[in-house]
């Protein structure tokens, strides 16, 4: 498959590269020049080309958990979202915390998935936070990170070991950082709304004393640390202190974090709880300073699907998450870049060549000649509505149905083959 | 005279009018309960469907012989909490109640939102009876009606909350309705037990009750739930009562004509003494004969018909 896309403008964090060229592709790798005509020319002029989007932070729910997402279903929403690489985190069904459940999940995705599938494992055996699973089994597999996310590394000198152990592997260890004991029942922020509302909260600090914790440990081991879905003023100035005193420590959010504030949750709207939950607006200015001072480096959707009949109950009882692939880019490019807190290509930089160093992908996050064709087009002009029928995730579990944006993916394109076409 | 909304979730959207019209509507029906015929045909036709999902024989039976005052066919449901557990939908049984053709359910639920998830989906009028931590509405409209029944005002008043603040549905109610009344409201109890930010509604917070108690008009003493000593919210009922129950002793520091309310059930000898409960001071038998009033205003003031499904509410 050769394909030439003319007169695209390409922006390519990885290269600080702005500019309009023609982009050539072939083999699944991009190239300077053809060797014979293109099988396709696509017109790029008005549009953007893109590294492929590389969200280190999913939920495929596959296996376990099909009614919610497959593999085939979560990487077609992902590749609609302009993404290119999903890492899907261990908590599955059996989790993912030996070789054949890795070497499942590959096959898998494989078969049936239209965007590259990067497993996580579990840190320890069952995700029980008592025993180390075996990293190097599991890397050998095909791993790219570590975690027990949707649960803390609870016991502090497991921690310490896993970011001890994880070293020679040049594995990253994701930290869910919860102290369970100060979320317990705990199912929106702990603030004015949650004391209004009679919700039990969560307060900030059940983040940030693990953050703490975390970073204090990477430093003792120089262990290598990712801070999931951050949500925090605390955890933000943390990762930036860190930072500052050399520590390996690399941090993420998620969309909603920047966006949304826990004010949405006052309808007990289900599709707005989430854990971390949806903090307040000194947290989400917060969020927005660390991206763009670059304390926090990558953007992830933590996309977990759950069914229209879990998410249609009492709001205590309903799961926590929210899905994310469709919306990601497009509130990127809505909330980040059309209000000038980080420059387009500040804002790709953290879906695309930042996971790419931070999680050992070479190849990937760059439009050099010789990468891997992993293509995001942008469209900025693209408006649309996100409607509830529009979702191609198998589950609709979204705060921003009914919102409209303007820019978004328009075409992906993974290892030289066009997945998703507008 | 209506409310002009379709369900009652909570006091938090209703303002110094609506609660004027409430007042105003609870004294020609609780004049009913004088006359030989205490019924008046205001919901006849109409089902009313009571669906707790946490037992409550007080709170249930009130709102009972309310809309059966009113002349309406009362349907009660108790849904036992395992069934919940068990899966069964809220909005499923919501709806099949719908079919059946209730035109108000008055919902109580241990989960907060739970009435304003059904009031979503349904177009009949929902009333919430208490959900979780949230409100209790029609408690604090009696407790606004028993005060201003008694002196004569709201406006001005030195309202005092004693007790599990955090976890109360009534004393959320009761702040939402006297302070938008223009009273003073206060509340008592230990720190672990009030919660964070409540200043913000522009309440007064004490820890200390003997001082507390000096300044208030009403004291309105909140149940203390016994499991909240296993969350070590308080370290024993034997500190607790030393710290907070209302004795004769704490209520003499008080002003002379202090009111001592109670939403019950009351445990005696824990957050409120005896002698305390049965004193001349205390309108606790009373705020029970005003809660019968105050539901029954509060059906005749709904509207479920003049609201299109799905509307928003409250």
């Amino acid at each position: 498959m050769r394909l030439q896309i003319k007169n695209i403008r390409i922006v390519d964090p990885s290269q600080n590269k702005d500019s309009v060229e023609d982009l050539f592709i072939e083999n699944g790798k991009i190239v300077s020049n053809l060797t014979d005509a293109a099988n396709r020319i696509v017109d790029g002029r008005g549009k953007i080309a893109v590294p492929g989007l590389i969200d280190v932070h999913a939920h495929l729910r596959e296996p376990g958990h099909e009614g919610k997402e497959t593999i085939k279903t979560g990487t077609r929403a992902a590749a609609k979202g302009g993404i290119t690489t999903v890492f899907c985190m261990p908590n599955t069904k059996p989790v993912i915390d030996n070789a054949p459940t890795v070497e499942f999940i590959l096959l898998k995705a494989q078969k049936e998935g239209a965007i590259n599938v990067f497993p996580i494992g579990c840190a320890t055996k069952g995700s029980n936070g008592e025993e180390l699973s075996e990293i190097g089994v599991l890397k050998k597999a095909g791993i790219v990170a570590i975690s027990d996310d949707g649960l803390p590394v609870s016991n502090s000198q497991i921690m310490r070991r896993t970011l001890e152990y994880t070293k020679m592997f040049k594995l990253p260890v994701i930290s869910h950082s919860e102290d369970k004991e100060l979320s317990r029942n705990g199912v929106m922020n702990e603030g004015r709304n949650s004391m209004i509302l009679g919700l039990r909260g969560i307060p900030r600090q059940a983040e940030e004393v693990m953050v703490s914790r975390d970073i204090m440990l990477a430093e003792l081991t120089r262990g290598y640390l990712h801070i999931a879905h951050v949500s925090t003023q605390g955890s933000v100035e943390l990762v930036r202190q860190a930072k500052k005193k050399g520590i390996n420590v690399t941090a993420e959010t998620c969309p909603h974090y920047f966006t949304l504030t826990d004010d949405v949750v006052k309808v007990y709207d289900a599709n707005t709880k989430m854990n971390p939950p949806l903090r307040e607006k000194r947290d989400v200015e917060a969020i927005k300073a660390g991206l763009a001072d670059g304390t926090i480096d990558c953007i992830a959707t933590d996309h977990a699907p759950h069914t229209q009949e879990e998410k249609n109950r009492e709001f205590d009882l309903t799961p926590f998450g929210i899905i994310g692939f469709e919306t990601m880019l497009s509130l990127i490019l809505n909330e980040l870049v059309a209000s000038k807190i980080l420059s387009l290509n500040e804002a790709i930089a953290k879906i695309t060549v930042n996971p790419a160093k931070i999680f050992n992908l070479e190849d990937r996050g760059s439009l050099k000649t010789g990468s891997i064709a992993d293509i995001t087009i942008i469209d900025m002009e693209y408006s649309y509505e996100f409607t509830k029928e529009s979702i191609i995730s198998k589950s609709k579990n979204s705060p921003f149905i009914g919102r409209k944006f303007t820019g978004g993916a328009v075409m992906t394109i993974v290892g030289g083959n066009i997945v998703y076409e507008r | 005279m209506s409310l002009n909304r379709k369900d009652l979730l909570g006091l938090e959207h209703l303002d110094k009018k609506d609660f004027q019209t409430v007042l105003d509507s609870v004294k020609p029906f609780k004049s009913l309960f004088t006359r030989s015929v205490k019924k008046a045909p205001t919901l006849i036709g109409k089902t009313v469907v009571t669906l707790f999902y946490e037992p409550s024989t007080r709170t249930r039976t009130s709102f009972e012989i309310a809309a059966k005052r009113l002349s309406a066919d009362v349907v009660n449901i108790s849904v036992s909490a395992s069934s919940v557990v068990k899966g069964e939908s809220l909005i499923d049984t919501g709806k099949t109640l719908e079919a059946m053709k209730a035109d108000y359910i008055i919902i109580r639920h241990s989960m907060a939102g739970t009435p304003d998830i059904l009031a979503r989906n349904l177009s009949a009028s929902i009333i919430n009876a208490g959900d979780g931590f949230h409100e209790h509405p029609t408690q604090g409209l009696l407790d606004l009606y028993t005060m201003y029944e008694k002196k004569k005002r709201i406006e001005g008043l030195k309202i005092l909350l004693v007790g599990d603040i955090l976890h109360s549905r009534v004393a959320k109610s009761n702040i939402w309705a006297l302070t938008k009344m223009g009273a003073e409201v206060a509340v008592a109890g230990p720190p672990t037990l009030i919660p964070p930010q409540i200043e913000g509604l522009g309440v007064k917070v004490h820890y200390n009750l003997d001082e507390a108690i000096k300044e208030a008009d009403v004291v309105n003493i909140l149940r203390i739930q016994l499991e909240r000593q296993q969350e070590n919210l308080f370290p024993s009922v034997h500190e607790y009562v030393e710290l907070y129950q209302l004795t004769k002793e704490r209520l003499a520091k008080a002003k002379s004509g202090v009111m001592v309310m109670h939403p019950g059930p009351m445990n005696r000898g824990i957050e409120i003494s005896s002698d305390v409960a049965d004193s001349q001071n205390a309108v606790i038998n009373e705020q029970v004969t005003n809660g019968i009033a105050v539901r029954m205003a509060v059906l005749y003031l709904l509207k479920p018909t003049k609201v299109k499904k799905n509307a928003s509410s409250n």
